[in-house]
């Protein structure tokens, strides 16, 4: 394989990884405050405590890695994304910023505050929102480049449609995917109110998932002709995706084999997701960088790849072993440890 | 003001905040196994208490560690895209590298912090400390190689187009600055972590609690402390001799040495009068060749040889002999600690030492924000010294302003909360008082 299609794939798949626990993140986030703000912080909270206190730094290594990551591999996107993302870019450094810390007040600090729990579990729902904005500017359309200056220009952003198809599925499948992992660890915690409250949550927020999805596919056809034909010629892709998806549904409507189900719901996001980032290529942005003009030099991305392969023979087994310790272990979920 | 001085004071002031919760990050894991350790050995059940206290402050400490340490690795690419464009491929090494320690760091800190009372024998609790302390060094050392790659950059070839071409990664990390930086990194952020702790303890001791436990805390971290402030002076000392060899700009307007010669003398204070002579300084003869060169008849080069628009701003010398006077601060605070403790005099008992211990605290804070700025303006006009200037660098984007003032915003914030966060823990929840709720582990 040509090192920049090993790199990308890294990559890709970190990005994977970061939108899978990064959703669950900031679903359980939302789901926390709303529960708060209804007086039914009793029957969801202690599942989401459980599962959220020793993983939450973890997530923001993924999102790290990516970014470090992609200026190592493609050193040309940080000057071209860099210079146009100053803004949204902040924006979004800010909201992480600020949900990191309060996560940490919140929960760690003497005594819960609304106002904590508040920015915690709003920022949750921004934070999806202005990230995939990067998704979207990667279409093209939004910089503009002239001689060597290059241009941001947020007003186009503001009135597209693809724009905001983009946001709105970001925001529905973050509560999705959130809403069926905690039911299965909630039924793994053998709390059966908690169980039935997130199962709704999961059943309520599928519906959505789907408009959005189909939204995302009609808006990106007229935005971007050219990827979209690409995306049909992998068309495959999305109708396993929506397969698994369909899966998911009736397992959890059924409330049975939940844990499949949520191993379903990694595989729709898996597919859909590979599906886009494959069809996207050779482009990482519309239409001025591709992954080879914007390739490190192969010393480097060796290097690169090295570190990558020796890092995660470190942390595979720490992460089998975190997981095991608070994951799988039936005693701590059920909260006697 | 145009987008490279806005890039550089929101830089600057990242970095300068992010540094303050980074080095307690470095530091209190070492000392929290030490005790946790201790403790376990001695069957002494105070040791382990101090390690709980001090994993429950440090949580917090992390988190706002982590939120700005995003901040600043996103910040490299959009406030210096040219500079990541140039370098981000040489010096991604070590920041990948980095991120794979923060992770291996995370993970563990998760597990320590959850398995309190889990494992049958304590000393497997003990043992997922030893991690920590390995992500959380680590990654200082991945840092610190890349910032004195910019100081001394090694591992590439200037192509014709002005363009860096064959990379050499390993050699960039391992560039001519990196050894003497990263040791003196590591000794600081450990010393200043050790006065902070003794710091805390000292404060306790001076309001009129004079419970064993903060005596025992005392002289836990003072026995560190004095330790790891020699280790600094002495980790200094090699960076001047690595300045004087590499980078003399530095060490000469850190000294105000104009005239290159021998035997020159190390100047302490003073000012500058309109023709750069140097006016009511202390000047101690011989000792900037000995700092430089190791002996008294070292060459040491002066100002005049370089080019009058690549020398550093010369207040630089005030930051230097600022942080030089904390570390002898330390160092004899550390030694009149050890001295009373082994002539029996109970040091912990004389108010005189503790507020002298309670004042090391911030002092080492200031020194290492000293050091830093140090560091960084004397490396000006140069992000990459020799190849690329601050202004070339930055971003031509507009609005860096806005951010400026939304992220000094947040700083100011997070700095209020986190410690008020930090007050509201501690308050009313004495170690005695703990130890009887804890009544059990007695
Ligand atoms: C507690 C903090 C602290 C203390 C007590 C000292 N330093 Fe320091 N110093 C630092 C914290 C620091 C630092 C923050 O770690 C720096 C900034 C950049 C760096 O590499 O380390 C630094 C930089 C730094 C440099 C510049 C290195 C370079 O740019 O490559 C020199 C020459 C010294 N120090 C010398 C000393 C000497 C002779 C000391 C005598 C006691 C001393 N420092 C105490
Ligand atoms: C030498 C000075 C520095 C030291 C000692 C240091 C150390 C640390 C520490 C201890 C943390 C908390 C990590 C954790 O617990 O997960 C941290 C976070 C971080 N630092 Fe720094 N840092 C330094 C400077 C920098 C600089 C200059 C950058 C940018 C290039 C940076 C990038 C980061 C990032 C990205 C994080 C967050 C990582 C995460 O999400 O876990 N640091 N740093
Ligand atoms: C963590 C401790 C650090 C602190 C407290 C610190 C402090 C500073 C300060 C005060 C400045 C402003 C200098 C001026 O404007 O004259 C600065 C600039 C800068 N530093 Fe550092 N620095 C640290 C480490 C690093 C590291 C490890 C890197 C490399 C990734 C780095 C990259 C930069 C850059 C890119 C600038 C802006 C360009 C410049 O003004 O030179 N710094 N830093």
């Amino acid at each position: 394989m040509p090192l920049e299609i090993i790199g990308i794939t890294v990559l890709w798949t970190f990005l994977y990884g970061y939108l899978i626990v990064a959703s669950i993140d900031f679903g359980a986030g939302f789901f926390s405050y709303y529960s708060m703000v209804t007086k039914q912080e009793h029957i969801i909270n202690q599942v989401i405590n459980r599962y959220l206190s020793p993983v939450w730094e973890v997530t923001n290594v993924f999102l790290v890695f990516f970014f470090v990551g992609i200026v190592g591999f493609f050193p040309d996107t940080a000057y071209y994304y860099g210079t146009a993302l100053l803004l949204p870019g902040g924006i979004a450094l800010l909201l992480l910023s600020i949900r990191g810390s309060f996560y940490a007040f919140a929960n760690y600090g003497a005594r819960k505050s609304r106002t904590y729990m508040f920015l915690y579990g709003m920022t949750g729902l921004f934070i999806p929102a202005s990230l995939s904005t990067v998704l979207t500017i990667s279409e093209g359309g939004f910089i503009e480049k002239t001689g060597e200056y290059i241009r941001f220009i947020p007003w186009k952003l503001f009135t597209s449609p693809y724009s905001w198809s983009v946001v709105f599925l970001s925001l529905v499948s973050v509560l999705f995917i959130s809403a069926s992992f905690l039911t299965y660890y909630a039924f793994k915690a053998k709390d059966s109110q908690a169980m039935e409250a997130l199962r709704k949550y999961a059943l309520a927020w599928s519906g959505p998932t789907l408009v959005a999805s189909v939204g995302v596919f009609a808006a990106l056809s007229q935005h971007n002709p050219g990827h979209f034909s690409n995306m049909l010629d992998m068309a495959w892709m999305f109708l396993l995706s929506l397969l698994c998806f369909q899966g998911a549904v009736w397992l959890i409507w059924k409330r049975k084999a939940l844990g499949w189900s949520f191993i379903l719901v990694m595989f729709q996001f898996a597919f859909a997701f590979f599906g886009y980032g494959a069809s996207h290529l050779p482009y990482l942005l519309y239409p001025y960088v591709t992954v080879q003009s914007a390739l490190t030099n192969s010393v480097m991305g060796t290097a690169l790849v090295v570190a990558f392969i020796a890092g995660l023979l470190l942390l595979i087994p720490s992460l089998i072993l975190l997981m095991r310790l608070f994951l799988f272990s039936a005693k701590y979920v059920q909260g006697e440890k | 003001m145009d987008p490279a001085t806005l890039s550089r004071i929101l830089t600057a002031e990242t970095l300068a905040f992010h540094i303050i919760w980074a080095t307690i990050g470095v530091g209190v894991p070492i000392f929290i196994s030490l005790a946790e350790g201790w403790g376990i050995y001695k069957k002494d059940n105070h040791y382990i208490l101090m390690a709980r206290r001090w994993t429950r402050g440090f949580v917090i400490t992390v988190a706002v560690g982590v939120v700005t340490g995003t901040c600043i690795g996103l910040m490299l690419s959009l406030l210096w895209p040219r500079f990541m464009q140039l370098v981000g491929n040489l010096i991604s090494l070590p920041l990948f590298l980095e991120t794979f320690a923060f992770f291996f760091e995370a993970i563990f800190l998760g597990i320590y912090l959850y398995t309190w009372d889990r494992f049958k024998k304590p000393i497997i609790h003990w043992l997922t400390s030893i991690p920590i302390i390995i992500g959380s060094s680590l990654s200082a050392v991945f840092i610190t190689t890349v910032n004195a790659f910019m100081n001394t950059p090694a591992g590439f070839e200037v192509g014709k187009d002005g363009g860096f071409t064959n990379f050499q990664p390993l050699e960039a990390m391992l560039n001519p600055a990196t050894p003497t930086k990263v040791a003196h990194v590591l000794s600081s952020a450990y010393v200043t972590c050790a006065f902070l702790l003794a710091g805390i303890a000292a404060w306790h001791l001076l309001k009129g609690k004079r419970s064993l436990y903060f005596k025992k805390a005392l002289k836990l971290t003072m026995i560190g402390g004095f330790i790891l402030a020699l280790l600094t002076a002495l980790a200094g000392d090699l960076s001047g001799k690595f300045l004087a060899e590499h980078q003399p700009e530095k060490l000469a307007a850190a000294e105000w040495h104009f005239e290159t010669q021998k035997k020159a003398p190390l100047i302490l204070g003073g000012w500058l009068d309109e023709n750069n002579e140097v006016k009511g300084a202390i000047e101690i003869p011989y000792a900037l060749s000995i700092l430089g060169k190791g002996t008294p008849n070292g060459e040491i080069k002066g100002l005049n040889e370089f080019p009058k628009d690549e020398l550093p701003p010369l207040y630089v010398h005030y930051l230097f002999d600022g942080m030089v006077a904390i570390g002898s601060y330390l160092i004899l605070i550390g030694a009149i600690f050890l001295f009373l403790w082994w002539r029996k005099k109970n040091p912990w008992e004389k108010p005189w030492v503790l507020r002298g211990i309670v004042w090391a605290a911030p002092l080492s804070f200031i020194a290492i924000e000293l050091g830093w700025m140090y560091a960084e303006i004397a490396r000006q006009p140069w992000i990459i010294r020799g190849f690329m200037k601050v202004t070339k660098a930055a971003t031509t984007a507009e609005h860096v302003g806005v951010l400026l003032v939304i992220f000094t915003l947040l700083y100011a914030s997070l700095a209020v909360i986190a410690v008020s966060v930090l007050i509201r823990m501690f308050k009313g929840k004495n170690p005695e008082k703990e130890l009887e709720e804890r009544g059990i582990i007695l």
